[in-house]
């Protein structure tokens, strides 16, 4: 549901700010949202300045220079540092993408950073996402079968069923789509969300499973699946190129087609 | 988060499960929109044509048999896609689950009504 009144820590103060060392040749300023729900006071907007000649090129290079040499306490997730891992999803210049893959570069002005926007701060740029992990789990992303595999090798797909596979499988569940999506927001308890849909999806089209109609029977709900308004804020914001938007089309067109 | 719910994150997702439903309406919703593309073009450009018409003229228009059916297909077709549109804006947009359900109701009436009085005034006029 919408919520047009927001609660009192939603408004965010001014915070600290860290100027650049007097040699840095090219300062920039980083604004990186800081929350703390356990100390009761509300988030703050603390200011940055890095020396880019000394720091690798993406935003994630940034926050762990940030991190190592000026403010130990600002907390984000990462891991591969490379796309694959999906970790450091986070609000970047207006726009949910992973701090990895984003050049400082792109950025005009100073670099702003949030969370993903409305879901629960645990704190700093990490954001709750159980809820959304147990959405995932509940569309049971494994391959269902009853046929018992072939002896001695693998199940087997011709080129053109593995292809129809492509262009889902990269997704890496950093849930930048479906945190960018008002319907996720608004209804976020019981609408599934591109991420979600875009895993469902995955399986669906693998010619290996054997339960589509069952998973077709799972998401046929007004509000799991139906609450895409195809508005394609999931395809715009994806920072690996894919097309959540797409994927929801294609299951309410098969939704059509078992009719 | 809820302090009380002890459920699993879990047991939460999948909640009720699924309503085995939504398809209906939403191939509903598309059918009506198409149709509606053209009947309110020739609706449009027959208001032109009629414009500055009297009184008796343009009644003489809505009664001929192909005006008044085309004009009843667009109303049925108009409100059932008001309908179907106004209940999602409703379940996206009103938080709480009494107002919600008072609302589907009241509009689901109120178009279903309206549906009915435009039809029959058609007819009214033409029969």
């Amino acid at each position: 549901m919408a919520t047009f009144t927001l609660p009192r820590n939603s408004r965010i103060t001014a915070g600290t700010s860290h100027a650049a060392a007097a040699e840095a040749r090219q300062p920039r300023r980083f604004r990186i949202y800081r929350y703390d729900p356990d100390s009761g006071e509300n988030p703050r907007l603390d200011s940055y300045e890095i020396d880019l000649d000394d720091c690798g090129p993406m935003v994630l290079d940034a926050l762990i220079k940030i991190k190592n040499e000026v403010d130990s306490g600002l907390t984000f997730r990462r891991s591969c540092r490379e796309g694959i891992c999906g970790s450091c999803s986070m609000n970047i210049d207006g726009t949910n993408t992973l701090a990895c893959l984003k050049p400082i570069d792109e950025i005009r002005g100073d670099v702003r950073i949030y969370p993903l926007p409305h879901m629960e701060v645990i704190k700093d740029l990490v954001t709750d996402l159980t809820a959304a992990y147990a959405q995932l789990a509940s569309v049971e992303p494994w391959l269902k079968t009853s046929t018992p595999p072939p002896a001695g090798e693998e199940r087997r797909q011709s080129i053109e069923e593995r292809e129809r596979l492509d262009g889902l499988w990269e997704c890496v569940l950093c849930f930048s789509c479906s945190t960018a999506c008002p319907s996720y927001w608004w209804s976020g308890d019981r609408y599934l969300g591109p991420a979600v849909l875009l895993q469902a999806y995955r399986w669906i089209a693998d010619s290996r499973d054997e339960s589509t109609g069952e998973r077709l029977d799972a998401l046929e709900d007004p509000f799991r699946l139906y609450r895409c308004h195809t508005i394609m804020n999931c395809t715009k914001t994806c920072p690996k190129g894919l097309n959540p938007a797409r994927a929801i089309a294609e299951i309410k067109k098969l939704m059509v087609a078992r009719r | 988060m809820n302090g009380k719910n002890m459920r699993t994150p879990l047991g939460r997702a999948r909640g009720l499960g699924s309503a085995k439903d939504g398809v209906h309406h939403w191939w509903m919703q598309r059918l009506t929109a198409v149709a509606l593309v053209p009947l309110c073009l020739w609706f449009a450009a027959s208001l032109v044509s009629v414009a500055g018409a009297d009184h008796a003229a343009t009644v003489a228009w809505i009664g001929s048999p192909l005006v008044a059916i085309l004009l009843i297909l667009l109303v049925v077709a108009g409100f059932y896609h008001a309908a179907l549109g106004l209940r999602v804006v409703i379940e996206d947009y009103v938080g709480s689950e009494a107002v919600k359900q008072v609302a589907l109701v009241l509009v689901q009436f109120a178009c279903i009504a309206l549906g009915v009085a435009t039809v029959f005034s058609i007819l009214k006029l033409a029969l």
